[in-house]
């Protein structure tokens, strides 16, 4: 298989949107947070939160939506730690969210294991199966690269352009966006600082727990340590590339997600042969740092982010 | 009326009190995961105390495990005392045992008693590189070290791999994806015989002796002490700020780094893929426990080790998953975090003071 031939192949296009799901839920949950001025590394915690949470769920007997909504709950829940330690008591948004990460890592791993103590391979559950519409389904190409993806990514699609239209389009998404740039004015209108920063956060972070959800869930169908392996710390990079933007974070995801699918093939070709397997996997971690250095002078971050706020204190 | 007011600097008691009843508060916690998991919550803890002071073996795995975490967590320490994100010593850790194993195993023809201190030198100075890059790119492009740092780590983890598959693989190994053992003149001594804990421990009490020096008496802690409060005012007082958060990257990392060295050429004489779990993670745990001093380091760590021996023989005994120390060492983390909003304010009653904003 030569190049060219991935390229055209619509087996790559779906799997690079498929590869893509996760970091687009992730995009998004970590920019609606830092838009409002919150920075929050609780992501990895929150992704394995998230895929434990709706795993297990489901499991339980709650069915794949009920472990949507659960996985969203746990996402919120973590969130709201964060939220607290960083928006009305003001303290470190890095080490907080650090905690964060070890906190929702650990709870998982502990409540998973203490769920299931005696099981050698995970045990499975039934996953989102691919979309089968009528007529859709089968377009050639169109088809399996689009429709027959599973719901979870329409999801994630339909997240975008509910993020999007929040953020450009309602009066919420005006003081979200003034919260993350100049809060005294958002407080000077009268509006909640607060308020509106931990809303952003707790939301941001159910969205987080839906990218881990898609993993455990429609990606794959049992929970395993490590499985987020990073995938929290690329989302943070790409809302930098994207420049805070969520149709620019889309584009980013795809990208990486594209990146990614086209890396795994090319190893099958000869050229990729040629160089060990590992390169390959650090690919996709050297690209969202290069991403990175290109974008970190020109980004514009909104310029609130980092800094605490305090009700009386100019 | 009940006000928060936040205080000019905190009393000297609460700058010690405040992590000794976090750590407190954190175990106490840990009563919570223990019931659900259905263990008996006293009998659990009394466990955990005799896994760690209950015989002289349990005390010395407790010191052979404080060991990497007060390197670990002097990477941390100094790093975030400059505002330096250093989150990347999970994978400096792994280059400093690399580095390790790769002079350990003979490949150079060194004598002896020259062995070790040449381990040491190069394990310290992989891990500085391993910290140097995402310092320059900090530096030179503006990247954020945070995010640099934390997906090197996985950059590094495969690279590892890589090794341990090629380059550094024992040919005596049975195909598993080991190095070769370092060489008996190459590891750190044991202190004590039939024991694991080993001199590693002497170094690394050394060097957190050495840093707190360094950072309370000298002009380069001084420097970086400066860059840490006020990057702006430090640039406006002539301090190269750059040249201070680059020198402050090169030590934490070199540190991170000894903290594979000890790990290989003190306790496991050879290299594997799954040496730390997660100490460069902790080692920021650690750190803030602390309250970013060195000094503090060493007892911050000490707690953290017992919290992993002892759950570790607790929940061998009772079958509680071992996941349980993580737990404590994650809340003991946002324990210290609130506990240090506690010190900076104080709740007062009645009118504001005068001259309070």
């Amino acid at each position: 298989m030569d190049i060219l031939q991935i390229l055209l192949s619509d087996s790559f296009w779906a799997a690079s949107l498929r590869i893509a799901t996760p970091l687009i839920f992730g995009v998004l949950g970590a920019l609606l947070c830092e838009k409002s001025g919150v920075l929050n590394l609780g992501i990895e915690g929150i992704f394995v939160a998230g895929a434990m949470a709706g795993w297990l769920a489901v499991w339980a007997g709650a069915g794949l939506w009920g472990g949507v909504l659960v996985a969203a709950l746990a996402g919120g829940f973590f969130g709201l730690i964060h939220a607290i330690l960083t928006v009305p008591l003001g303290l470190s948004q890095h080490v907080s969210g650090l905690g964060v990460t070890l906190f929702a890592t650990s709870s998982s791993y502990f409540i998973y294991r203490t769920a299931l103590p005696n099981v050698s391979s995970p045990p499975r559950i039934e996953p989102f199966r691919a979309l089968d519409i009528p007529v859709l389904s089968d377009l050639p190409f169109v088809g399996p690269v689009l429709f027959q993806q599973t719901a979870m990514t329409w999801l994630a699609l339909g997240m975008v352009a509910l993020v999007w239209y929040v953020l450009e389009r309602s009066s919420l998404g005006v003081a979200l966006k003034a919260v993350g740039d100049n809060p005294d004015s958002v407080d000077a209108q009268g509006l909640s600082v607060y308020g509106l920063r931990i809303g952003a956060v707790v939301a941001g972070s159910a969205l987080m727990a839906l990218g881990g959800a898609f993993l455990t869930m429609s990606a794959f169908d049992a929970f395993f340590f490590g499985m987020v392996n990073g995938r929290g710390w690329i989302s943070i990079a790409l809302v930098i590339f994207a420049s805070w933007r969520p149709g620019k974070a889309l584009l980013g995801a795809l990208l990486f997600g594209a990146f990614d699918a086209f890396q795994v093939r090319l190893q099958t070709t000869d050229v990729g042969a040629l160089v060990p397997g590992q390169i390959f996997l650090m690919a996709p971690y050297i690209l969202s740092i290069i991403a990175l250095v290109i974008v970190a002078r020109k980004a514009d971050y909104p310029r609130a982010l980092l800094t605490p706020w305090f009700k009386g204190q100019r | 009326m009940i006000r928060i007011e936040p205080r000019n600097a905190p009393p000297r008691l609460m700058t010690v009190g405040i992590p000794v009843l976090s750590a407190v508060v954190a175990l106490a916690l840990a009563a919570i995961p223990l019931a659900f998991a259905g263990a008996p919550i006293a009998p659990a803890y009394v466990e955990m105390f005799r896994g760690v002071f209950g015989s002289m073996f349990a005390f010395s795995e407790m010191l052979t495990r404080a060991t990497p975490l007060i390197f670990t967590g002097l990477a941390a320490a100094l790093a975030f005392r400059a505002r330096l994100w250093n989150i990347g010593a999970e994978g400096q850790l792994y280059l400093g045992a690399m580095a390790a194993v790769a002079i350990g195993t003979g490949v150079l023809d060194i004598p002896g008693i020259f062995l070790l201190p040449t381990i040491i030198i190069f394990g310290a100075a992989a891990g500085a590189a391993g910290m140097a890059v995402p310092a320059l790119l900090k530096t030179r492009f503006g990247a954020d070290e945070v995010v640099t740092t934390l997906l090197l780590n996985f950059v590094i983890l495969i690279f590892l791999q890589m090794m341990l598959e090629g380059p550094l693989k024992d040919p005596m190994g049975l195909g598993w994806p080991q190095s070769a053992p370092i060489l008996d003149q190459g590891m750190f001594p044991t202190l004590i015989t039939r024991m694991r804990v080993h001199s590693g421990l002497i170094l690394a009490l050394v060097v957190a002796a050495i840093a707190q020096f360094m950072l309370a008496r000298s002009v380069w802690g001084f420097r970086l002490r400066a860059v840490g409060e006020n990057a702006a005012a430090a640039r406006h007082a002539g301090i190269g700020v750059n040249r201070s958060l680059f020198s402050v990257a090169i030590i934490s990392g070199g540190l991170a780094g000894l903290a594979g060295v000890s790990e290989v050429a003190g306790l496991k004489g050879y290299l594997t893929a799954d040496i730390s779990p997660g100490f460069g993670y902790t080692g920021i745990v650690v750190a803030m426990l602390a309250g970013l001093s060195p000094a503090g380091v060493v007892l911050a760590a000490l707690f953290i080790a017992s919290v992993f021996v002892g759950a570790d023989s607790m929940s061998r005994a009772m079958g509680v998953s071992s996941y349980l120390a993580d737990l404590v060492v994650s809340m003991s983390l946002l324990c210290v975090l609130i506990g240090g909003f506690v010190a900076r304010y104080r709740i007062s009653f009645g009118e504001p003071a005068k001259g309070a904003s």
